[in-house]
């Protein structure tokens, strides 16, 4: 069965993949560290404080996130990790989004050239109804299908 | 991008439109969006000297390096000098081996280049590489009230917090941006009504708890949100001593890097808190009680990531954020006495105590007291501990810190302070005994 919520499309587009998913908030930093320094391809997930993601590969997957934490570098590391090609296709705001993912995804856009779409406002169901692993649709509008 | 939600002056309009050229033109765009993103209706003139987070030149941060140029390539310059993190590395008072060393260079190769940019772009001075440059000593303290566009989160939360500034937790690379136009959008904690906390936090414990501790209970509980902290001028008074700013700084530290807290209020303690008292607080604001039970809990949740539990440290780090100069004083007099009450000389391990270059410079200067340092195998450096780890060399080593911060982005395990000032001196320690 699928549900469907709607959001604020912030860098609108319309995309469909996998869905990994933190009920807790995403440390940019913490999480894309390991994989910057070692110069990855992937992105797997290196903050030992998620237990939602730790370990797992991030590059890729529409994320679905209550928001970002941690340093003040988040938008920095998310402008290389797009400058890389190992960005998330989308991110997922169930909350309003914060300053630091949504300065690091306008700098991608703007400087880098390179997109992740943005959803917000997802609301407080949106991460209990959705689970790592579904297929996620995203429409330009910010119309967001999980099944 | 020529129209916007905002209400743009004539010339911020300009700018936007192109007048000054592209490179500014992509700039307003950027802190445009950035505010529209918040419902920010205007932008307003930053009022000081700006802080930025990005004090390393790591070879990855490419895309950063590319913003940079393009921005001296076209001629600007910050509206106000500016400050910025720690540097990652500084071998005379933290040394490495020669693998780590190379694999440093492989890691920062683009420190000398990036240092340059900085420079270019505004960078006050060869000291200004420290996260506590609101320090007197420093001299980038922001009035209260003053209007910033400031990053590096522990810096952020003690601009907001106890000196009674405005900024918002901004990104690297936004920052930035806002510093060269000299705008930052009006949202969030620039607002009366960003202030507002929407937490109340009721300390309960049975004595002065842990500040590194407290403030990660806080920061895990409330992320993002604003709290009202009740019942901590029991222990701390009411006066903003350098002891107790010491005290504020960690637990600050501590809530932003493991919540997103960018402002907090201390009843009878931090400026806000004392003109308005418990009118900050928002309607409908939650509770959260943190007794010695709670900081046991928070606590026994740390992962430890040594591969030997056992293992005797290869390094302390304390100073994450900068020690202030009552801090850095203190702990040389309190791992000296405690050297003394188990008849040595030197501690077990090298101990690295971080500082902001004016105040480091202030003791290293002193042959007397570099002297007795070395002897001690202590020593007083500049660097960014987290930096420091950064390296995956020196990430597989055993490295303690008393710091919440670096626990948060490392594998350094955590003390409270009465243990690892014990682990220095003796290379072990009898855990679980002290949170606060």
């Amino acid at each position: 069965m699928s549900r469907t919520f709607k959001g604020r499309p912030l860098l609108a587009g319309a995309c469909q993949g996998e869905a990994l998913v933190t009920h807790g908030g995403l440390n940019t930093l913490a999480s894309y560290e390991r994989a910057l320094v070692l110069h990855s391809k992937n992105a797997v997930c290196s903050d030992q404080n998620n237990p939602d993601l730790y370990k797992k590969d991030m590059a890729g997957k529409i994320i679905c996130l209550p928001q970002t934490i941690g340093s003040t570098t988040g938008g920095l590391v998310l402008m290389t990790v797009c400058s890389v090609g190992s960005q998330p296709k989308a991110l997922l705001f169930a909350n309003h989004i914060d300053s630091l993912a949504a300065a690091g995804v306008i700098l991608s856009d703007i400087w880098v050239g390179r997109r992740i779409v943005v959803v917000d406002q997802l609301g407080p169901d949106f991460l209990s109804a959705v689970e790592s692993g579904q297929t996620i649709s995203i429409a330009e509008d910010g119309t967001v299908t999980a099944s | 991008m020529t129209d916007s939600k905002m209400n743009l002056t004539p010339e911020e309009q300009a700018i936007l439109d192109g007048k000054q050229g592209s490179v500014l033109a992509k700039a307003m765009k950027s802190v445009v969006l950035y505010g529209e993103a918040f419902g920010a209706g205007k932008l307003v003139d930053i009022v000081g000297d700006q802080h930025m987070v990005t004090s390393f030149g790591a070879n990855t941060i490419k895309p950063y390096f590319s913003m940079m140029d393009e921005l001296i390539h076209a001629g600007l310059k910050t509206r106000h000098p500016f400050t910025v993190d720690p540097r990652p590395i500084e071998y005379e008072a933290v040394n490495v081996n020669p693998l780590q060393k190379l694999v440093n260079k492989l890691v920062f190769g683009k420190q000398a280049d990036y240092e340059k940019q900085l420079k270019a772009l505004g960078l006050r001075n060869g000291n200004a590489f420290t996260c506590t440059c609101y320090l007197p000593e420093v001299g980038n303290t922001p009035k209260k009230g003053a209007m910033l566009a400031w990053s590096e989160s522990s810096a952020v939360v003690f601009a907001n917090s106890v000196l009674g500034a405005r900024t918002n937790r901004n990104s690297s690379g936004i920052d930035i941006l806002c510093a060269i136009l000299g705008k930052a959008p009006f949202f969030g904690f620039l607002t009366d009504e960003g202030r507002q906390a929407t937490w109340k936090i009721e300390i309960k414990t049975s004595k002065r708890p842990n500040a590194q501790l407290l403030g990660s209970a806080i920061g895990l509980k409330v992320m993002e949100a604003v709290p009202y902290i009740t019942g901590l001028d029991r222990f701390l008074g009411k006066e903003l001593t350098p002891e107790v700013e010491a005290f504020l700084k960690d637990m600050g530290a501590a809530t932003a890097s493991n919540g997103a807290v960018g402002l907090y209020h201390v009843e009878n303690v931090t400026p806000e808190a004392k003109e308005s008292g418990d009118r900050l607080l928002a309607k409908g604001y939650r509770t959260y009680a943190i007794d010695d039970a709670e900081l046991e809990r928070v606590r026994a949740s740390y992962p430890v990531l040594w591969s030997n539990l056992n293992a005797v440290p290869r390094r302390a780090f304390i100073g994450c954020p900068h020690l202030n100069h009552y801090q850095l004083q203190n702990w040389i007099e309190r791992i000296s006495g405690v050297l003394k009450e188990h008849g040595l000389t030197r501690t077990k391990m090298p101990v690295a105590l971080s500082t902001a270059p004016d105040i480091a410079d202030l003791f290293r200067n002193d042959p007397a007291i570099r002297a007795k340092l070395t002897a001690m195998n202590i020593s007083i450096t500049t660097i960014c501990p987290l930096m420091y780890m950064n390296n995956p060399l020196c990430a597989r080593e055993p490295i303690a810190t008393n710091s919440n911060k670096l626990r948060t982005y490392s594998t350094a395990r955590f003390f409270l302070d009465d243990e690892i000032v014990e682990l220095m001196c003796t290379g072990s320690v009898r855990q679980g005994e002290k949170t606060a």
